[in-house]
């Protein structure tokens, strides 16, 4: 079975993001890129499965602009085969990630596909459950834990009551939360033989999806600062103010 | 002309407080109807509570043995069905709504908005990215239709002084049998619900075991309040996941917030922006907690806990 895995490249997370003065995008020039954290335990599940010998193949995909080869290579670099790089200088909306997955999808014939929860930086938390609606499967979001055997996946997920286990045949969608794994750390060797893995780069536009804008963001703000308070020096003066403001 | 339909979510045949607060984000588009879908193997005792929901219509029900568990793969059809005729989808943004409104959309063919804050126009909405580090204004396009999730702790839940109509509703759609729910595990708690409890004390690795753990709830339980974690304590299994506040975890809005050891990474002060009153106690002054917090208190957490309990 082929497993194909999203590997968005995002602002990192450690990044304090700064939105610009004339509100129309946030910061990026000079910050660091890192591929989503969500997306790195998805490859490091991937990477698991075929240890397993549950898959063969695990085929990583960025929906980027040229210079996605680095961060690409850093995904081939930790263990996948190979890298699907559909090349676009356009920002892509989830619904518009999901058919250009579907795409991908109908011409891989994978057994697994496994995406993020939510890409850290639109916080959409959209695309696995899109691409699983349009192509009629599955979905397992918020995997907690997977077992895949006798042509299912189940899946351990992280809901709001607590934890939830569903049983999904495959082929189906399965998206990644925190715990599910830790990613394992690139090393040297690794990212030299990276070098000679195969990156197929195919034109956004070759594909034929509705590039469509489906939404359109019209303003960036700086979210509304909380100022900072007051010390207090001991338990009794916490309680006191506490109490002051009839919180007590 | 807006007609909203909002998803009730329930479990265990309640309904979710969630679901008022997406009544609330309905209201704020000032449409003509606000109906509310409720999706259950018996929904009856579930509609009944969400027609006392004030500014709701009517309550659609949808009793299919099928729709025993809340799975997306089976409600996204019923609901896309039953969409036609509105202007607007609404789910609360909760693991529920994330998991069935883009489902839902995908299946219309149209986006879908995340965790509206606010409400600019029946087309136009605020929501955050960048956990919280950016609030955006989208607009999605006027002939189509709105589908959302609705940041409940962003809106206040809708009263319940109201007397809808109940209306069974049939839908014929076609539902599929590759997903199946197999157990739920529920963290059992007579404690206050961390998503609408008022006040809320929440432990970070600071607390540093679950042993530990004991002394957040015994203070917790002494004021009333919820019990929260942040990601490392869940991580460092001191609790479940359920607990977890923050981006990836639970956004909640209580009247006071009181953090002990933890440390306020950006992913943690995420999902406690809009508490009334933030309170730290944590032994590092430079704590990048103490940069938002209300109230600040530095010392040591066993030592102070007692303290507390003590003054109270
Ligand atoms: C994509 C992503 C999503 C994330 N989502 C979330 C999320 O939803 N929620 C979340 O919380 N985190 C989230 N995180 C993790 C986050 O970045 C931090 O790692 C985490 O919040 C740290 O938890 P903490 O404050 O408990 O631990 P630490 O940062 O280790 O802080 C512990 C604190 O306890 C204090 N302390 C220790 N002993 C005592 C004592 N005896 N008395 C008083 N104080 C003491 C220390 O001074 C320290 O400040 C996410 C991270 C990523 C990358
Ligand atoms: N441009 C992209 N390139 C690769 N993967 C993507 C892209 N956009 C979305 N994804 C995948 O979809 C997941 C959820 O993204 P989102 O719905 O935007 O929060 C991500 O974690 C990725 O796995």
């Amino acid at each position: 079975m082929k497993i194909l895995v999203g590997y968005k490249r995002v602002v990192d997370y450690n990044v304090r993001i700064q939105v610009k003065p004339d509100g129309s995008g946030v910061v990026t020039e000079g910050v660091k890129l890192s591929a989503n954290p969500f997306d790195d335990i998805a490859l490091e599940e991937a990477l698991r499965l075929r240890e397993k010998g549950i898959a063969e193949e695990v085929i990583i995909v960025g929906i980027g602009p040229a210079d996605l080869t680095a961060h690409l290579r850093n995904g081939l670099a930790m263990g996948a085969n190979r890298a699907i790089h559909v090349q676009t200088s356009e920002a892509i909306q989830p619904l518009t990630a999901a058919r250009t997955f579907l795409k991908l999808v109908e011409k891989e014939q994978p057994g697994l596909v496994i995406l993020g929860k939510q890409a850290i930086d639109d916080d959409a938390n959209q695309t696995g459950q899109m691409l699983a609606a349009l192509w009629d499967r599955p979905q397992a979001t918020f995997a907690g834990k997977v077992e895949i055997a006798d042509g299912k996946a189940t899946v351990t997920r992280e809901v709001d009551a607590g934890l939830e286990v569903i049983e999904a045949e495959l082929p189906a969608v399965i998206t990644t939360d925190l715990r599910l794994n830790e990613p394992r750390f690139i090393k040297l060797p690794d990212i030299m033989k990276a070098k000679s893995k195969p990156i197929d780069v195919v034109d956004f536009a070759s594909l034929g999806v509705d590039a469509a804008d489906h939404v359109k963001v019209t303003h960036y703000a700086a979210p509304p600062k909380r100022s900072k308070g007051v010390m207090v020096k001991d338990a009794a003066e916490l309680v006191a103010a506490l109490k002051s403001k009839g919180l007590l | 002309m807006s007609k909203i339909l909002v998803i009730a979510e329930h479990l265990d045949g309640k309904l979710n407080g969630a679901t008022a607060r997406a009544v609330s984000a309905a209201q704020a588009v000032k449409p003509d109807a606000i109906d509310v879908i409720v999706l259950a193997d018996a929904p009856d005792a579930i509609a009944a509570e969400a027609a006392k929901i004030d500014g709701v219509t009517k309550v659609l029900t949808v009793a299919r043995a099928e729709n025993a568990h809340a799975l997306a793969a089976i409600y996204a059809p019923q609901i896309a069905k039953a969409a036609a005729g509105y202007t607007h989808v609404f789910a609360p943004s909760t693991t529920f709504g994330k998991d069935l409104a883009p489902r839902v959309a995908a299946l219309l063919g149209v986006a879908q908005v995340s965790d509206v804050m606010t409400v600019e126009g029946s087309h136009s909405f605020k929501r955050p990215i960048y956990a919280g580090n950016a609030i955006v204004t989208v607009d999605v396009p006027a002939d189509q239709t709105v589908v959302a999730t609705i940041r409940t702790a962003s809106w206040p839940a809708a009263a319940s002084t109201g007397s809808a109509p109940v209306e069974a509703l049939t839908v014929d759609a076609t539902l599929p049998t590759h997903t199946r729910f197999v157990e739920l595990h529920q963290g059992k708690s007579d404690r206050p619900d961390l998503q609408g409890a008022p006040k809320v004390v929440s432990g970070g690795r600071g607390v540093g075991s679950k042993e530990n753990f004991e002394i957040i709830y015994k203070f917790a339980d002494k004021i009333g309040a919820a019990v929260g974690a942040s990601r490392a304590a869940v991580d460092a299994g001191y609790v479940p996941n359920e607990m977890q506040v923050g981006q990836t975890g639970k956004i909640i809005a209580p009247e006071l917030y009181i953090a002990v050891g933890i440390s306020g990474a950006i992913q943690h002060l995420t999902g406690i922006k809009d508490a009334g009153t933030i309170v730290a106690i944590n032994k590092d002054g430079e704590a990048p907690i103490f940069e938002i917090a209300d109230i600040g208190l530095v010392g040591d957490l066993f030592k102070i806990l007692p303290e507390l309990e003590q003054a109270l």
